[in-house]
Formats: structure tokens, C-alpha cells, sequence
């Protein structure tokens, strides 16, 4: 280690070890010092996470690092308790149930609960050199399901329902062209509006589709759909991009927010 | 048998699971939910196998000392630390012995990764028993403390939610936060209005950025508003709609493709 690294080290760890004794000084509550600790933990990571925005540094790759390892715990635990002692224990015998402290649920079919057990062992099985061919079942298990699945669900709400919502009608409260020009309304909600609006979803979603369709020359008619579709999919591209950088600057807000406020101290 | 077995798996179990949304019957619907309960349950298997899975690299790692190797103790502390906080919870008053449970845990930890890679096997192996010892003794003695099962008991360790809500929480939104750079950054290049495409993509993203501009001048906010919300819920719907139907038809096809065993990628060489 460098004797810059070592100092920069030293300054930042005794910057923090301070901030710990000060929070856990004046925190209010049952373990101020732990709630202190928690605190400039908090602080710390959001900074190292931070500093990357100068460059790649170890206190970076110690919190992403940190992040890779807790975050794969909490889900074993989380699927654990939920998954396994929430759902498959109690089905499998009283006397499991009982060890884990939770009630047995009576089944006729509970039998067939050992079934992804085994195939749960055989998944475990890929470690092993020799009989790694084994967990090729329980994953033809779950890609069969799986496919079986997805191929109903997303025929259905991606596929069938899109169209049906796209056809809407054009006309809302048709009462004829006279009444339709006399009673004009601009407001967002209006007649005017809501017809111009259904048109362009109808038209939208006609000449995106179009030009997603590539075993067609897009030329004539089917090319100035096509271009149509271009400017309906940038005015999207435009819309998410400004939605996102918002929902990026919140969250931005809310860690410094953090900082300031529950680190810190300096805002109330 | 290797091969063939599998593909008559995933065709009896990819027809069942399409066939039964067009009989809407009892046992059907029991079936089904039978099935969604292996499905999760193998999941469970498989997300232990990823977890062996990082240890292992992280180990690899460690051994030939590869780049930034000294963070993989990083990401196996923090991997066990969770672990041991997720199956305890406290039952008395006090913690007692558990922080040095932890502590002797990572330690024992640590003399077993070096045991695997040092050369004096021997002085690390003693050393792992002996944290080893220390951490049975106090399982076993330690009263003040107890092992976790259940959602209810696990919650019931404030250490381990503090450890969500302290660690993962901040470096997750940090890094999403991280993201408004880097976006502005490229949009900085991306966004000149050189034609009429470009120009739409311009218009439409600084009309949804106004939107949520608390610092708009008076008069203004209304309108851009409900330019916005149309913008949003329109040709925006109208795009998204297209796209999601052309996704829809994708994972269909991809779907049919595997049932039938023509898509053969995920089972692998061998």
C-alpha cells in the first residue's frame, strides 16, 4: 500500500471512528451507540458507493463487494424461512414440523411434497463432475413449467389483452358534427382530446408494430408507417429517458437527504 | 437417457401447464398450484447452489490471489455474517456471548480458507478447531440466544434487518442515485437536436423533466403538467404497447419452441 493510501486510510477511518463516538454521544434511544454505529455505516457505504463518481477506489469495491455478499444471504434466508419452512416443511411429517416449531398442515397428496426434494438433490448434483448430467431433470422441470406457463400468460395479458385495449373507439360521445364543433373543448379531458388521443394510441400502436416488422422492405406505404412508428417509439424513448433521469434525482435527493439530515445532522 | 429424458420432462410439463388454463376445473387448479410450489421449492435448492457457487469463486479467488482478491473476504464475511443473522434471534433480555459467536465464527472462517490455500496447513487447521471449539461452547452454553426457522423468528434478530436497512438499502439507492450521472453525462452528448427524430426525443424528455421540477415559474405548471401526463399516457402507452406486444409474441414463440424440444439451449453440451 502506497503512504498516500496508507494517510487518505487513516484520515477517512478516524473521521468515521469519531462521527461513530459522536452520534453514539448524543443519540437518544435504548443503544445509542449502536444506533451511532448503524448511522455512519450508512454514511460510509453511501460515500464509498459515491466516490466512484471520481474513479474506481478500493472503498468502491469494498461496499460492492460487502453489497454481492449480504444481498445473496438476505434471499437465502428470506426463500428459507418463507420457502422452505413456510411451505414445505409442514406438509412433509408432523415430526419435521414439530423440530421446526411449525404447525402440520394435514394433506392427502403431502407425499408428493418429497418429489422436489429429490429433485432439489439432483439440482445439487451439477457440483459433482460425474453425475452433473442429473440436474438436467429437476431443470427440465422448471423450464417445463416455466415455458407451459409463460406461453398462456403471456399470450394472454401481452398479446391478446394489448389489442383488445387498442381497440378503442374514435368517436366518444358522438352526437353529430354540429354538436360536435359548437361544444369544442381543449381541456385534457374533453371530447376533443380524448378522440385525438385514442387516435394516436390506435395509429401508435398500428405503425410501432410495423416498425418492429422486419420481413418487409420498409418502402411505400408500409415505410411511411414505419416512419411514423419512429416518431411515436423517440417521443416514448424521449418520455422514459426524462422519467427516469426524475426517478434517478430522487433517489439522489434521498441519500443526500441521508446525509445531511440523519448523518450529519445539519437540516432538520 | 441423458438427454432424451429431460426433453419428455419439459414437454409433459410445458403441455400440463398450458393445457390446464383451458380446464378450468378443480383438480386442474390443484395440480397447478402443486406444481408453482415444486417450482419454488427446487428455486430454493438452486439459490443455495449460487450461493456455494459465489463461495467457491470467492475461494478460487483467494487461493491464486487474482485481481482485487482481498475483497472476496469482504464478500464472504458480509455472505455469513447474514447468514448467522438471519438463523438467530435473541430470547432473553441481553445478546450475551453471541457478538464473540460472530466473531469466533469469522475467524473460523478465515483459518479454513487459508487452511485450504497456505502451505502449513497443519497451524491453520489447529486454529480453525480451536475457533471451532469456542464457537460450539458458546452454541451450547449461551442461553440468552436461539436458532431461527420462521419469518416471525428471524425478523425477531434487529441485526438482521439492521443489516438490510443499514447496508443494503444504501449501497442499492447510491447506486441507482449513481445512475443520474451517467445519464445526464450521456445525454449531454446524445441530445442535439441535429433532425426531427432527435428533436422529438429532446422535447418530450424535457417536457417529463419539467414535470417534476419543483422550481417552475408561475403559470407554467399546469399546462406542461397535462402536456406530460399525455405524453405518458398516450404515445407513450402507444410505443410501450407495441413493444410489449412484440415481446409477448418473442417469449410465446421462444415458450412453444422449448415445449416442442426444437429451443435445446439450456440443457447445455454434453
Amino acid at each position: 500500500m502506497k503512504k498516500t493510501s496508507m494517510v487518505v486510510f487513516a484520515t477517512i477511518a478516524s473521521l468515521f471512528l469519531l462521527s461513530w463516538i459522536v452520534k453514539g454521544m448524543f443519540s437518544e434511544g435504548s443503544s445509542p451507540y449502536l444506533d451511532g454505529f448503524l448511522v455512519t455505516l450508512a454514511a460510509f457505504l453511501t460515500l464509498a458507493i459515491m466516490s466512484f463518481l471520481y474513479k474506481d477506489n478500493p472503498y468502491y469495491k469494498f461496499a460492492e463487494h460487502l453489497f454481492v455478499g449480504v444481498s445473496a444471504a438476505y434471499a437465502m434466508c428470506l426463500g428459507f424461512w418463507s420457502t422452505i419452512v413456510g411451505n414445505l416443511i409442514p406438509r412433509l411429517s408432523s415430526t419435521v414440523s414439530d423440530f421446526f416449531q411449525v404447525n402440520y398442515i394435514e394433506g392427502d397428496y403431502n407425499i408428493f411434497f418429497v418429489i422436489p426434494i429429490i429433485f432439489g438433490i439432483l439440482l445439487l448434483m451439477r457440483l459433482s463432475p460425474k453425475a452433473g448430467w442429473l440436474s438436467r431433470w429437476p431443470l427440465a422441470f422448471i423450464v417445463g413449467t416455466t415455458a407451459g406457463l409463460n406461453f398462456v400468460r403471456y399470450l394472454r395479458s401481452d398479446f391478446i389483452n394489448q389489442i383488445n385495449s387498442t381497440i378503442i373507439p374514435l368517436l366518444i360521445d358522438w352526437n353529430g358534427f354540429g354538436d360536435f364543433f359548437s361544444n369544442m373543448n381543449f381541456s385534457a379531458t374533453g371530447q376533443l382530446v380524448m378522440m385525438f388521443s385514442n387516435l394516436v394510441i390506435f395509429v401508435g400502436v398500428v405503425c410501432g408494430i410495423i416498425y418492429f416488422y422486419f420481413s418487409k422492405e420498409h418502402t411505400g406505404w408500409f415505410g411511411r408507417a414505419s416512419k411514423v412508428g419512429i416518431w411515436i417509439l423517440m417521443i416514448t424513448f424521449g418520455a422514459s429517458f426524462g422519467y427516469t433521469v426524475m426517478g434517478r434525482i430522487s433517489l439522489l435527493v434521498g441519500r443526500i437527504t441521508f446525509l445531511f439530515k440523519d448523518w450529519l445532522e445539519i437540516i432538520s | 437417457m441423458k438427454r432424451q429424458l429431460p426433453f419428455l420432462l419439459v414437454f409433459i410439463f410445458g403441455a400440463f401447464m398450458t393445457i390446464q388454463y383451458y380446464i378450468p376445473h378443480e383438480s386442474s387448479e390443484f395440480v397447478y398450484t402443486f406444481l408453482l410450489d415444486w417450482t419454488m421449492i427446487i428455486g430454493i435448492f438452486a439459490l443455495a447452489l449460487g450461493i456455494w457457487s459465489l463461495y467457491q469463486v470467492s475461494v478460487e479467488k483467494i487461493k491464486h490471489k487474482k485481481e482485487n482478491w482481498v475483497y472476496s473476504y469482504v464478500t464472504l464475511f458480509g455472505l455469513f455474517i447474514m447468514v448467522v443473522l438471519g438463523f438467530t434471534f435473541k430470547v432473553g433480555d441481553s445478546w450475551g456471548l453471541y457478538s464473540v459467536f460472530v466473531i469466533a465464527l469469522m475467524a473460523f472462517l478465515y483459518c479454513l480458507i487459508n487452511a485450504s490455500i497456505a502451505k502449513s496447513k497443519g497451524l491453520w487447521f489447529g486454529l480453525s478447531g480451536v475457533a471451532l471449539v469456542v464457537l460450539l461452547g458458546i452454541a451450547y452454553f449461551d442461553d440468552s440466544w436461539g436458532v431461527a426457522f420462521m419469518t416471525s423468528e428471524g425478523l425477531r434478530n434487529t441485526m438482521f434487518t439492521n443489516f438490510a436497512d443499514f447496508v443494503m438499502t444504501p449501497i442499492l439507492a447510491t447506486m441507482f442515485a449513481l445512475l443520474a450521472f451517467f445519464i445526464a453525462s450521456a445525454a449531454y452528448r446524445a441530445f442535439r437536436a441535429r433532425n426531427v427524430l432527435a428533436s422529438l426525443l429532446l422535447v418530450s424528455a424535457i417536457i417529463v423533466m419539467l414535470r417534476f421540477n419543483p422550481y417552475m415559474p408561475f403559470g407554467l405548471p399546469e399546462l406542461i403538467a397535462e402536456l406530460s401526463n399525455w405524453l405518458m399516457n398516450v404515445p407513450n402507452l402507444a410505443a410501450q404497447r407495441a413493444i410489449v406486444i412484440g415481446i409477448g409474441l418473442g417469449i410465446v414463440a421462444t415458450s412453444l419452441k422449448v415445449i416442442l424440444g426444437i429451443e435445446r439451449g439450456y440443457m447445455g453440451k454434453g
